[in-house]
Parts: structure tokens; sequence; C-alpha cells
């Protein structure tokens, strides 16, 4: 019984990192323009079909492909913000979030016409010994996301929290007028977070890939919607909140599985959004909305 | 030549006409104040000159250069500072982020004796650098958002109501600070409600009234003058 709890808290870590990635994409970019991206989630479908691609079609080495798969996420993000939300900028939110759904239905169907509906088997991307700890074993591949995300999330405290860039983000989305007359370029810094979320979004994309190596044109779709989850639960607009909650909703999920109750995973992550909505929208660590005066 | 000139500009807000053909002067090492009741214009006329709205006809020049269609960045960097109305501090910001983002266009190396210039001159922010502009009170943020400002070395500082809501022994304060800027050299355009104060420091003004200039001159002259004694300066 106890073995197969914490198997499970490893699981939940695991996948709760993977939300954690994406759901830091959802609160960067609704803390600078207030716009839910609704196409984030399909990013990480994106970053799945250029993993795919690139192994089973070009034959290239696995890291390669990954390495690819980042890129080209972090990319297509800013190309999205340029094409789609930039034209957007003065229009109201609405706007921004229809866009934004159109976006999302854009990348899914049209990668549905491209590879076709089915699901595309990704090649093995990375083994190695798994770690024992007494009836516990934690696979190699477990072990890595939590590496892997745990150095990102590092690595972008310190970006926002002391680097030039980073402050000027944290200054547009306090307030975008005074920003500007400090001599901050909205378009640069609008842009530069829509990569760096986009960039998380294609790190999540690989290590999803390597617990569950499938892509298919949908399977943004589900796990963006969880992650948005955690990040409003977190509070949206709130990088340590989408950080926390990532790991809650993926703690939540395998502690429902661990009870046996798996059929209800998806149905508890959802439950959470509208306990979180009703009782507490700020979330956990998100900033009362201020009355601008 | 000026070193800001601003000539006959038409600004609208969708249909309202906002400012109606205002033409006006800023000479180097000049203090220079608009006056004018709640809605005349001053602040709209501040943000046409750095770039956050765009007149319909008109001109602004600055050191020569027309600023029609510059970015508000890129003017900020050709030297333009403006501490806009109600301080607009960062306030989830540190007092030293906050002054580290008003060297946003300068050169890093630039950032450290920036910094010191700007604690020599307020002393009360230097205390305070760690602590978040929140947790400021509304005389250290007007100091803080002065501050950052000087911290572009600016050719041309714009204040927008500095004094707005002090009590007026800051009030005081912050015009002994724009006194000692314009000694060291710096070069004002000051809008302000406090007809008083704002005439008493300043070289010369400009009366706003809906969207027009009304009256100009010196500072004493406006002070003087019957007209802006009973409208500005109660009676």
């Amino acid at each position: 019984m106890f073995s197969t709890i914490v198997s499970q808290v490893i699981n939940g870590l695991q996948s709760g990192s993977i939300y954690a990635l994406v759901a830091l994409g959802y609160s960067m970019v609704y803390g600078i323009i207030l716009l839910l991206n609704f196409a984030h989630g399909d990013i990480i479908m994106v970053g799945a079909y250029v993993v795919w691609y690139s192994m089973s079609n070009l034959g290239l080495h696995p890291v390669v492909s990954m390495l690819l798969a980042i890129i080209a996420c972090t990319l297509l993000g800013m190309l999205i913000e340029k094409l789609a939300y930039t034209p957007l900028r003065s229009a109201p939110r609405l706007s921004l979030l229809i866009t934004a759904i159109g976006v999302s239905f854009l990348l899914e169907n049209g990668f549905q016409l491209i590879f076709g509906a089915g699901a595309q088997t990704v090649p093995t991307l990375v083994s190695g010994p798994s770690l024992s700890l007494g009836s516990v074993t934690v696979s190699f591949p477990a072990m890595l996301t939590l590496v892997v995300s745990i150095l990102s999330m590092a690595a972008l405290t310190f970006l926002v929290q002391k680097t030039k860039l980073g402050k000027a983000m944290r200054a547009v989305s306090e307030d975008m007028g005074a920003a500007q007359l400090m001599g901050i370029s909205l378009n640069r810094t609008i842009s530069f977070t829509f990569a760096v979320g986009s960039a998380l979004a294609g790190i999540g994309s690989v290590l999803y890939l390597c617990a569950y190596p499938q892509a298919s044109p949908t399977m943004g779709s589900m796990l963006g919607l969880k992650a948005f989850v955690a990040a409003v639960l977190g509070g949206i607009g709130s990088i340590p909140g989408a950080m926390v909650g990532g790991f809650a909703i993926g703690l939540a999920e395998a502690l429902v599985s661990a009870a046996g109750l798996s059929v209800w995973k998806d149905g508890v992550v959802f439950a959470i959004l509208i306990v979180v909505l009703l009782v507490k929208p700020t979330g956990l660590l998100g900033k009362p909305i201020v009355e601008k005066v | 030549m000026a070193l800001l000139s601003v000539s006959d500009i038409n600004v609208y807000y969708g249909a309202i006409h906002a400012i109606k053909g205002v033409s006006f002067e800023v000479n180097e090492g000049e203090v220079v104040t608009l006056i004018g009741a709640n809605g005349a214009g001053k602040s709209t006329t501040l943000k046409t000159i750095s770039g956050l709205l765009h007149p319909k006809t008109g001109g602004v020049e600055f050191q020569e250069k027309s600023l029609l269609g510059v970015k508000p960045h890129k003017i900020v960097e050709m030297g333009l500072a403006h501490v806009p109305e109600g301080r607009r501090v960062f306030l989830q910001m540190s007092v030293e982020e906050n002054l580290e983002m008003g060297a946003y266009t300068r050169p890093g190396s630039e950032v450290d004796p920036g910094l010191e210039k700007v604690y020599a001159q307020f002393p009360r922010l230097k205390e305070r650098r760690k602590q978040t502009a929140g947790t400021l009170s509304g005389g250290e943020q007007q100091m803080l958002a002065m501050g950052r400002a000087l911290m572009s070395s600016p050719r041309l500082l714009m204040l927008d109501e500095p004094s707005m809501g002090l009590a007026p022994i800051l009030v005081d304060q912050i015009f002994d600070i724009i006194q000692s800027l314009h000694k060291a050299g710096t070069t004002i355009l000051l809008v302000e409600q406090n007809a008083q104060m704002a005439l008493s420091v300043a070289d010369r003004g400009y009366v706003l009234e809906t969207g027009k200039i009304v009256t100009s001159g010196t500072g004493a002259e406006l002070l003087n003058d019957e007209s802006v004694k009973k409208a500005y300066l109660g009676g």
C-alpha cells in the first residue's frame, strides 16, 4: 500500500512538472497582455510532431530531434504572437481570446490535414538505469523529467528576477504605459515573453513524449487545458503560482488514481477549477485584483 | 533654437477635440510650466510629446528632430524623460529595480553611477532601496518616480502633477527638489494644478484652458496677472 502511494506520488510529480512547465507559458502571457492563450497547448502538439518527424522520417538522433522541437516551439510561439496577436494589441480582450481559440483550431486541423487524425508512435527517446528505493522504483524518464523541469524553472526564476529583459517583462506586465516611458520596447518584450513561454512548452512537450511516446493532432488540447487549470489554481499571472499549481494538479491526478478512481482523473482536475473559481478566483499565489482609481 | 518646440498641435480622443492648436517652446536650462484646471489638456500635451498620443496635425520637435511617428521608447532614448501623472512607479518591484528600469536605455556601465547620483539627491530612497515600491509613502513614490526619470540622464524632464495628493510639507519638498534640479542645469517642463508653486519656480509659464493657450509670460508676470490670479491663485 505504502509503496503504491509513493510510486503514484512520483508519477504525480512527473506529470505535475510537465503541467507546471506548460502552465508557466499561460501565466506569463496572461501576466503581460491579459490573454488566455488557448493556442499554447497546441504548441506542445507541434513539438511532438517535430520530434516524431525528425526521428522517424529524417532519422535524426533523439537529442537533436528534441532540441529541434524546442526551437520549433519557441519560433512558433513568436510567430503566432506576431501574426495573430500583435495586430490586435489595442482591440478588446474578447477579440484576442477568440483569435487564440482560432489559432488553436487552425493548428489542430492543419496537422490533422497533413499527418492524418491517427496517432504517430514516437521511437524511444531516452533510456537509462532506473533508481530503486526499497520497494519503489523510479524510472529514468521520471528522474530526467523532474531534473530538467526543476532546472528550467530555476533558470526562468533567475531570468525574471535578475536579468534586464526579465525585469523589463515584470515592468511591462505591471504597467505597460509606464514601461514605455522607461524606454522599454513593448514589441520586443512581449515577443520575448512568448519565446520563453513557448520554449518551456517545448521542453514540456519532449518530456511528455518520454513518458507517452505518441503524437496526435489533439494531444495538446487536454494537456493544455489541465495546465491552464494549474495556472488558475496557482493564480494566473503568477510565476511561482504556475509552478505550485502544476505540481498540485499532477499530484491530485496521481492520488485519485492511487485510490483506484483513475476514470475520475480528468473530472477531478476540472472540479478543482470550478472550486477555485468559486472560492478563490485569484488562485493560491495570485494577487488580488486592484481597481485602478 | 529651442530644445523642445511644439507647434500648433491638435489632438483628439475619438471625436473629442482635446488640444486645439497649442504651441510653445522650452529652451535649454529653463523651467517652463503649463498650468490650468483639471481637464484643460495639460497631461494630454505631455503624452503627445512623449509619443503615447498622436496629434492629428501640428508638429513636435526635440533637439531639432521631429518626434512625430517616433515610438515612445525611442523618444526616451533621445533624452526626453516623462514622469507621468499619478507617479506610476512599479509597485511590485523594489526601489532599486525601479531605478534600474529608468536607466533601461542607457549602457550598463552607467547604472551604478546613476544610482549613486539619485541616492545622493534622494537619501530616503537609498534607505529603502530593497523595499518594494508599493510599501513607500506617496511622497517617497514621487521621489522614486523623479529619480527613475533622472536615471536616463535626460536632456528634458517632464513632470506631470508632481504635487498631486501630497501633504503640504511634501509639496514643499518636491518643489525644493525641482529648484535644485534647475540649479544643476536640468531643463524641466512642469505641469501643475498648484499654479502658485509652479509659477514661483518657473522661468516661464503658459496657461491652458480647454485645450488652448490663453496667456503666457514669465513666472513673475503670470503671478501678478489679474486674470491668472482670479482663476488659479485664489483671487
